[in-house]
C-alpha cells in the first residue's frame, strides 16, 4: 500500500478501479461465454466416450456433419470470389453508385437471416416468383442444397468484402500502377501483388465467413425444411435432437460444432498474430509516410 | 528517346487540370517540371508514362505516337513520389519484377545479374534480402530507381523524387542522380515544387502554372530572364515595388531602374534580396531596418521604405546593422513588369 501512496499511478489507472474492472469483466466473460462452452462437453460425455461416439456415429447426424461441410465448401469460395471483386471493385474503381454498392454489400449483416430465408421463400417457392418456372424445369432449390447453399451465401455475403475494404483503401493504387508501369498484366499484377498485400486480412475473413456459414440457423431453417437425412444442417439437427429429448446426442452434436468454431478461432488469433507482426513492421516506417507533404 | 507533347489536355470530372501543353524534351535530356500544387505537373508526368490518357492531343515517344499506348507497353520507368516499393518483396525481388513478369523471357541467371548490377549502380550492394520496410527512406528511393532502371525503359519519369526525404539525404541524392543520368544518357523528367531542387538537377526547367506551361529554359534563362511575375514570384525570394514607368525609366524614390520595354504607367518592380545594396549615406532609396536576422551565409535584413513597403535584403555577415539603423537602398538588378 505503501509504495503505491509513494508511486501515484497515472491518471485513470487507480488500483481499485482497475482491479474491479478487470474482475468484473473476467466474471461476465466466463458465465457468459467460458461456462456454457464447458456445459456442452460435459454434457455430451456424461454418459461416457461410447455413448458420445454412437451419438455421433448416428446415420442422421453424420450427414448433417457432411451436409454442412459441403455447404461451406461451396459458399465459402464463392463469397471469397465474391468479396474480393466486390472489395476491388470498391477501391479501385472510381464509378456511380459505389456507395450504394457498399450499403448493399453490408444489408446481410444488419438484416435478420430469417428474413432472408424468407425472401428465399418467396422468390423460389411454389407460391413464389420463380417457383413455377423452376418446378417446369424441374430444378429445385428450396428445401434442397441449393436453397441451403443461397441462404448461408446471403447471410455471410459481406465477411470477406468488410476485411478487405478498409485494407485496400488505405493501399490506394500505388502498388498496382507500379506493377503495370513494370510490364506486368492485369492479372499478374493481382496474383503478385495485390493478393500477397493483403493475404491476411483475406484468410481472417474467409475464416469468419466459414464459421458463419457452418453455424447458420436463421435462415437455413427457413428454406431448407428441415428434412431430416436429407437437408439438415448441423445446427438445425441439433435443435431437431433437442426437441427429441436426445439431450446427450444434441449436445455430441453441439460439441462437434463448437470443435468447428473453436478451431476456427484459434486459426483467427494465429492469423490475426502474424497480421499484427506485419502491422508492426510496417509501422517503422510510418514517421517518414508523415513527414511527407502532399503535393500536387 | 525524344518526348514530344503537342497540345495535350487532361481534365477530372468538372475541373481542368491541364490545358493544352506542347513539350518537346530532347533525347538524353534532363528535364524538371516545376510548378505550384495543382500545377498539373504530376498529371502531365502521369500521361507521359499511360498512367492516365490524355483527353486532347498527341504524345509521341520518337516518331512513334504514343498517346494511346498502355502503360505496360509504353516502355517507360515511372519512380512515384511514395517509391510504391513492394512490401511483401525484398530489395532484389523488387528490382527483379519488371524482368519477371517482361515478355522478353530471361533465365533466372540473367535475372540475378542483371540486379546484381543495378544493385552496385544504386549502391546498396548489402541489401539485397532486405525488406522495404528495413530500409531507410533515401535507399528505398534508389531502391524504387534500380527497379524502374531494370526494365530498360526509353524514358525515365520521377513524380517528386526527394520529396519524401530530409534535406541532407535530398542534397546528396540529387547529385547522385544527376551522375548516374548522364552516365546511363536516358531522357529523364522529373516533377518538383522545389525550384531549388530544379535548377540544380535540370538541364532545363518547365515551369508550370493553373495547368499551362509559363516558361521553360535553362536554368540560366528562366532565373536570370523570368517572363512573368509568377516565375520571379516562384524562383525564389524577391521584393515586390511600385513604381512609375515613364520613357523606358522607373522612378523610385531616389533610385533609377532602366525599363526599356514596359509602357509607361504603373509598373511592378521585383528585386532579391541578393541584388540590394545597403549603404549608409549618399543615393538610393530611404529606409529602415525593422529587423536582422543571422543566417548561415549572410545576413538578411528586414526593413521598410518611407511609403511603408516592407523589403528584404542580404548583406554580408560582418555588416553591422540594427534595428532602428537608417539608410540607402541601392538596386543592382531588378526585374520589371507592367502593373
Amino acid at each position: 500500500m505503501s509504495l503505491h501512496q509513494a508511486k501515484p499511478p497515472r491518471v485513470g489507472d487507480s488500483p481499485a478501479v482497475r482491479r474491479t474492472l478487470i474482475a468484473l469483466v473476467l466474471l461476465v466473460g466466463a458465465v457468459l461465454v467460458l461456462a456454457p462452452l464447458i456445459v456442452i462437453f460435459v454434457q455430451a460425455f456424461s454418459l461416457g466416450i461410447q455413448a458420445f461416439t454412437a451419438a455421433i456415429g448416428e446415420p442422421d447426424t453424420l450427414h448433417a456433419i457432411l451436409l454442412t461441410v459441403i455447404t461451406a465448401l461451396i459458399a465459402v469460395p464463392i463469397n471469397t470470389a465474391f468479396g474480393v471483386a466486390a472489395a476491388w471493385a470498391v477501391t479501385k474503381f472510381d464509378f456511380p453508385g459505389k456507395r450504394l454498392l457498399i450499403v448493399v454489400i453490408e444489408i446481410p449483416f444488419s438484416i435478420s437471416p430469417i428474413v432472408a430465408g424468407v425472401a428465399y421463400l418467396f422468390v423460389y417457392g411454389l407460391q413464389g416468383l420463380l417457383g413455377p418456372a423452376l418446378q417446369a424445369a424441374d430444378i429445385k432449390i428450396l428445401f434442397a442444397l441449393p436453397g441451403i447453399v443461397l441462404a448461408s451465401m446471403f447471410v455471410t455475403a459481406p465477411f470477406v468484402a468488410r476485411e478487405l475494404i478498409p485494407l485496400m483503401q488505405a493501399q490506394g493504387r500505388d502498388l498496382e500502377e507500379a506493377a503495370t508501369s513494370l510490364g506486368a498484366s492485369g492479372w499478374r499484377t493481382f496474383w503478385s501483388v495485390t493478393l500477397p498485400n493483403v493475404r491476411w486480412a483475406l484468410l481472417y475473413g474467409v475464416v469468419l465467413c466459414n464459421a458463419r456459414v457452418m453455424g447458420e440457423f436463421g435462415a437455413v431453417s427457413v428454406v431448407s425444411g428441415n428434412i431430416r437425412g436429407q437437408t439438415n444442417t448441423l445446427p438445425l439437427h441439433i435443435e431437431l435432437l433437442y426437441h427429441d429429448y436426445q439431450t446427450a446426442g444434441a449436445f455430441a452434436a453441439a460439441s462437434i460444432l463448437t470443435v468447428l468454431a473453436v478451431v476456427t478461432i484459434i486459426a483467427k488469433v494465429a492469423l490475426e498474430r502474424r497480421g499484427a507482426g506485419r502491422r508492426s513492421r510496417v509501422s517503422i516506417a510510418a514517421p517518414s509516410m508523415i513527414a511527407e507533404e502532399p503535393t500536387s | 528517346m525524344k518526348i514530344r507533347l503537342d497540345q495535350v489536355v487532361k481534365s477530372f470530372d468538372t475541373f481542368r487540370a491541364v490545358h493544352g501543353v506542347s513539350l518537346e524534351v530532347a533525347s538524353g535530356e534532363l528535364v524538371a517540371l516545376l510548378g505550384p500544387s495543382g500545377s498539373g505537373k504530376t498529371t502531365i508526368l502521369r500521361m507521359i508514362a499511360g498512367l492516365e490518357y490524355a483527353d486532347g492531343g498527341t504524345i509521341s515517344f520518337g516518331n512513334q505516337d504514343a498517346t494511346t499506348i498502355p502503360v505496360r507497353e509504353r516502355g517507360v520507368g515511372f519512380v512515384f513520389q511514395h517509391y510504391a516499393l513492394f512490401p511483401h518483396m525484398t530489395v532484389s525481388e523488387n528490382i527483379a519484377f519488371g524482368m519477371k513478369v517482361s515478355k522478353v523471357k530471361r533465365s533466372k541467371k540473367a535475372i540475378a545479374d542483371r540486379v546484381e548490377e543495378l544493385l552496385s549502380l544504386v549502391q546498396l550492394e548489402g541489401l539485397a534480402d532486405r525488406f522495404p520496410n528495413q530500409i531507410s527512406g533515401g535507399q528505398r528511393q534508389r531502391v524504387a530507381l534500380a527497379r524502374a532502371l531494370a526494365v530498360d525503359p526509353k524514358v525515365l519519369l520521377l513524380d517528386e523524387p526527394f520529396g519524401a526525404l530530409d534535406a541532407a539525404v535530398r542534397r546528396d541524392l540529387r547529385i547522385w542522380l544527376r551522375a548516374i543520368q548522364e552516365k546511363l544518357g536516358i531522357t529523364t523528367l522529373f516533377v518538383t515544387h522545389d525550384q531549388e531542387e530544379a535548377l540544380d538537377l535540370a538541364d532545363r526547367v518547365v515551369i508550370l502554372n493553373g495547368g499551362k506551361i509559363v516558361q521553360e529554359g535553362t536554368p540560366e534563362d528562366v532565373t536570370r530572364r523570368p517572363n512573368s511575375a509568377f516565375v520571379t514570384r516562384f524562383l525564389g525570394d524577391t521584393n515586390r515595388l511600385q513604381g512609375h514607368a515613364r520613357g523606358g525609366q522607373i522612378f523610385l524614390g531616389g533610385a533609377n531602374v532602366a525599363a526599356p520595354d514596359i509602357r509607361d504607367g504603373q509598373a511592378e518592380i521585383y528585386v532579391r534580396p541578393a541584388d540590394l545594396e545597403w549603404t549608409g549615406e549618399g543615393e538610393g532609396v530611404h529606409a529602415t531596418v525593422t529587423r536582422v536576422i543571422d543566417r548561415p551565409d549572410n545576413r538578411r535584413v528586414l526593413a521598410r521604405l518611407d511609403n511603408g513597403e516592407p523589403v528584404e535584403l542580404d548583406v554580408a555577415p560582418e555588416t553591422r546593422l540594427a534595428r532602428g539603423d537608417q539608410g540607402y537602398l541601392k538596386i543592382r538588378r531588378a526585374n520589371v513588369f507592367a502593373g
